[in-house]
């Protein structure tokens, strides 16, 4: 059967940059084909071209999509023939009804009015089609993240979509949404709608996908048949994505470990606004001297909750519960009076809670302790750059000077810029939430490499993570946390994937008080 | 880092270049600051229009005397906006603050005999009062500034129409100089030159190029990045021509200094160093550009909103007692449309939409153009309402050019 879509020899420039450099990927009618590289090899690029966001013209090559050339100037043009693509960032009008959003652009009406029985009736139809039970006119802002991700593929479903491409679709989302999510692109291949699906979870692609495509620094370096006689391993995926042999994902580390430093006793903290909702439920933790201490749990257990409550009460109401450091009980209510106690918290949402993407590297990095550079109120310029370029240099950074515009910078090297303000703010205690998420490969290597060196340094690291392996890979003990309580603590040496999947799901009737 | 695994990194790019040769091309530079000097071209470019179409009166020594006395309202509550718009917020009541203020003034004076001097400093007190009021709502109670300061055009315009009826004159003479008085020639005249105008002169670009050539050489000694120096060198240059330039005008001018332009320089020079070099400017900066992660790094956000409105208002204070002295007398109705022209421009001079950017000097250039267009088609016999039309073109298509650069940028 002759292939779906045919991508010949792509070449995007930019000016200064050859994003894609001969990138040639075939598509077999009727498969689910996975895209993989690493941030920034140009896998986002590859389907803006495809799906028409680059005008025909701005890139050189071609495109044939069922044995037509494919010379798409808008997405409307790429949308006409049957493509459609769901971003990361999902384009939903939070305020519309689901069938409104569905049928938005593409409106079920007659001489420009609306026929509302039309849009609802078939919203429905596609509704089941994906296995969404809510109602047609439930307000997508009343919806999780999970389903409004099978909106918009119910949304793709009424374009007539031959071709679906879907940018990271479970990175928002919890393993059950995204379980059912995968279990949908299944159905929908079974069919006939061919999926092309961008992830950085290797196990789902090995799980879903029946060919790979890796993206390497713009080029395409092999096309990996998932299907075949032997199974390709997660590891001969990431060989080919970084290009390199893997024989550590983690680095080695032995730990010092000294005093306690950090003490959360009894911690209880409520919905800041349905004040009667328990988020966090009795938490009790420490986190001692050069000790990598990590925090398992599902979405929705409480563990950034729990950390931003501690983080100066910058979440949460009616908190109660004690905090000791270094042995003394201590109240802090302020973010301002957590750091100049020596805690830092750097977020799990980097573009909205961490970093200021308009403004440069040293702005950013001096935020959290202006004091240190300022003096009766005046900031000393000349410090601030010293200590920026110095902290870009100790993480790596890779930027030109510290006056770039963090918004420029890749997740990584954001990341890297966000370590480098709480370690400006000279912490005791650092709690890391999801340091790596959106971060590739070879980048995860630094972070996990910088919060070995932060531990050598006597710090207490407590660590936020969804992915396993990495808590395993790197922490010295690990809470587990579920419905807002702690429901375990394992050492590195006892814990396994199992066991603390067990202590993730433990119901509330079942958990020991 | 140790880096005795097989995950290397490929090499850094050569050179990790943060300083040395610190010196990029000049048309990058001048590329990425295109906005800064797009304004400051779009000035020249009108001046020198209008100087070709007034027949050269547009530069007349006393219209530049005039020119900083009729603006120097905009000139002062632009700065305050420039805060309030970076902050994420707007201010609305500013020209009803003007009005009320400036009435409750010239009442001390005309009618409780209070010294005119007194008069001044209790107006910039009693314009902390209103910005605290503002404030407390904005910051505390958390009412968007644009209500907050909506239900402040109407209070105080209904307060100012209250205490002045119509009009409070008799204003002593000293009063009203703040704002058409010059100093005194104490240093007699060179030729026809006003000597302390030129004194103020030479003290003014000693100053600039002492500052700049300070800043740069404090940059490269720490092997920091500094602007290429044909760009630093000409920037200086042009900034010393212009401010020499305006300085022998004024020289010639009938009065010399203008009083209102010590005032109004100072507050530039005061304002720009609060927004570059103070805490509390960089936590403006840091709350306009993301407000969530500016409270996650200990940024006191309260108490910053609060403090911009506070100072809005002590600006409204000294533009109050300005509009006063400029009048000669206290009008219910004065003010009227200052805080358009305030927010006009703050964004002509390059403040974000969105907040997060923007300069004082920005605005400072932005006040300007729309002096230099009101004044030239004034000359030009231009009726009023087109004057206005102008104004409203001027702004869109200043912001217009913002977005369009942008996107080229992306």
């Amino acid at each position: 059967m002759s292939p779906i879509l045919d991508m010949r020899g792509i070449t995007k420039t930019f000016p200064g940059v050859k994003a894609l450099q001969d990138v040639t990927m075939t598509v077999a009618r009727g498969e689910v084909h996975a895209v993989c590289g690493e941030n920034g090899a140009g896998k986002s690029t590859l389907m803006k071209v495809l799906s028409g966001v680059y005008p025909h013209g701005s890139y050189a090559g071609e495109i044939v999509f069922e044995g037509q050339p494919g010379r798409f100037r808008t997405i409307r043009d790429s949308e006409e023939r049957g493509i459609v693509i769901i971003h990361q960032e999902l384009a939903l009008s939070p305020y519309l009804s689901i069938a409104e959003n569905i049928f938005l652009g593409n409106e079920r009406s007659r001489r420009g009015v609306i026929s509302w029985t039309e849009t609802n009736k078939q919203a429905a139809e596609l509704l089941a089609r994906v296995g969404l039970a809510e109602p047609p006119d439930t307000r997508i802002i009343d919806l999780g993240v999970g389903k409004q991700q099978l909106v918009e593929i119910a949304k793709a479903l009424s374009k007539r979509v031959k071709l679906l491409i879907l940018d990271e679709p479970t990175a928002a989302l919890n393993d059950e949404d995204s379980a059912h999510l995968l279990d949908l692109l299944r159905q929908l291949r079974d069919q006939g709608i061919t999926s092309i699906i961008i992830s950085h979870k290797l196990n789902e692609i090995a799980a879903i996908a029946d060919t790979t495509t890796i993206i390497r620094d713009g080029r395409s370096v092999e096309t990996l048949d998932m299907r075949g006689a032997e199974p390709v391993s997660e590891d001969r995926i990431i060989r080919a994505m970084v290009g390199r042999d893997l024989a550590h994902r983690f680095p080695e580390h032995e730990p010092r470990i000294g005093e306690e430093i950090l003490r959360v006793e009894n911690w209880t903290v409520h919905h800041p606004i349905d004040r009667t909702r328990t988020v966090v439920d009795d938490a009790t933790l420490t986190v001692r001297a050069g000790e990598i201490v990590g925090l398992a749990g599902l979405m929705g257990a409480g563990r950034t909750e729990l950390a931003m409550s501690v983080f100066g009460h910058s979440y949460g109401s009616g908190i109660s519960g004690q905090l000791h450091l270094h042995g003394k009980p201590v109240t802090i209510r302020t973010v301002d009076a957590a750091i100049a106690h020596g805690i830092a918290y750097a977020t799990e949402d980097r573009k909205h809670y961490g970093l200021n993407l308009i403004e440069d590297i040293k702005r950013n990095t001096s935020a959290a302790k202006l004091r240190r550079i300022s003096r009766f109120g005046v900031i000393d310029a000349a410090k601030e750059i010293t200590a920026a370029d110095r902290y870009r240099r100790e993480m790596k950074t890779k930027a030109e000077s510290v006056d770039v515009p963090v918004g420029k910078l890749s997740g990584g090297n954001q990341q890297k810029v966000v370590l480098s303000r709480w370690l400006f703010a000279e912490p005791d205690v650092l709690i890391l939430d999801e340091p790596t998420r959106g971060i590739d490969v070879g980048a995860k290597y630094e972070i996990y490499e910088i919060i070995n060196r932060l531990a050598d340094a006597g710090k207490a690291v407590l660590v936020i993570s969804s992915e396993l392996p990495e808590l395993l890979g790197i922490c010295d003990r690990i809470y587990a946390m579920s419905q807002g309580r702690i429901t375990g603590e394992i050492p590195r040496a006892q814990a396994t994937q199992e066991g603390l999947m067990r202590f993730m799901t433990m119901e509330k009737s079942g958990a020991a008080r | 880092m140790s880096a005795s695994t097989t995950l290397d990194q490929p090499p850094p790019p050569a050179a990790e270049p943060s300083g040395t040769g610190n010196s990029g091309s000049l048309t990058a530079y001048l590329g990425q600051n295109l906005r800064q000097y797009g304004m400051m071209a779009a000035l020249v470019v009108i001046v020198v229009l209008f100087q070709i179409l007034t027949d050269g009166k547009l530069l007349y020594p006393n219209n530049i005397a005039a020119l900083i006395q009729q603006n120097a309202y905009v000139l002062i509550l632009a700065i305050g906006m420039v805060m309030v718009i970076v902050a994420g917020h707007i201010d609305l009541s500013v020209g009803s603050v003007v009005a009320f203020i400036g009435g409750i003034c010239a009442l001390l004076i005309s009618e409780h005999g209070v010294p005119w001097l007194l008069a001044v400093v209790l107006s910039i007190g009693l314009g902390l009062v209103v910005g605290a009021w503002q404030g407390f709502w904005v910051a505390y109670v958390g009412i968007p500034a644009f209500i907050v300061t909506l239900g402040g055009m109407l209070l105080f315009r209904g307060l100012a129409i209250v205490f002045v009826g119509t009009t409070v004159a008799g204003l002593p003479a000293g009063f009203n100089d703040i704002s058409n008085g010059s100093l005194p020639s104490a240093l007699g005249f060179l030729a026809d030159l006003d000597g302390l105008t030129l004194l103020i002169g030479v003290v003014a670009i000693a100053g600039l190029a002492g500052a700049q050539l300070r800043a740069r050489r404090a940059l490269l000694r720490n092997d920091l990045r500094a602007e290429p120096f044909a760009a630093f060198a000409g920037k200086l240059v042009l900034a010393v021509l212009a401010i020499g330039y305006i300085t022998y005008l004024l020289a010639k001018s009938a009065g010399g200094t203008p009083v209102v332009l010590i005032i109004v320089a100072g507050l530039v020079l005061l304002y720009t160093f609060v927004m570059n070099n103070t805490v509390f400017g960089r936590h403006i900066y840091a709350m306009g550009g993301n407000l969530p992660a500016a409270m996650l790094s200990g940024v006191k956000t309260k108490r910053v909103n609060f403090m911009i409105f506070v100072n809005m208002g002590l600006l409204a204070g000294v533009a109050a007692v300005v509009t006063t002295s400029r009048a000669g007398a206290a009008v219910a109705a004065a003010g009227q449309n200052f805080e358009l022209d305030a927010i006009a421009a703050a964004f002509i001079g390059g403040t974000a939409v969105s907040g997060g950017i923007g300069k004082v000097t920005g605005a400072i250039i932005g006040a300007f153009i729309m002096g230099v267009l009101n004044m030239g088609l004034s000359i030009m016999n231009v009726d009023p309402s087109w004057q206005m039309a102008v104004k409203g073109l001027v702004l869109i298509a200043a912001v217009a050019f913002d977005i369009t650069n942008k996107r080229r940028a992306k």
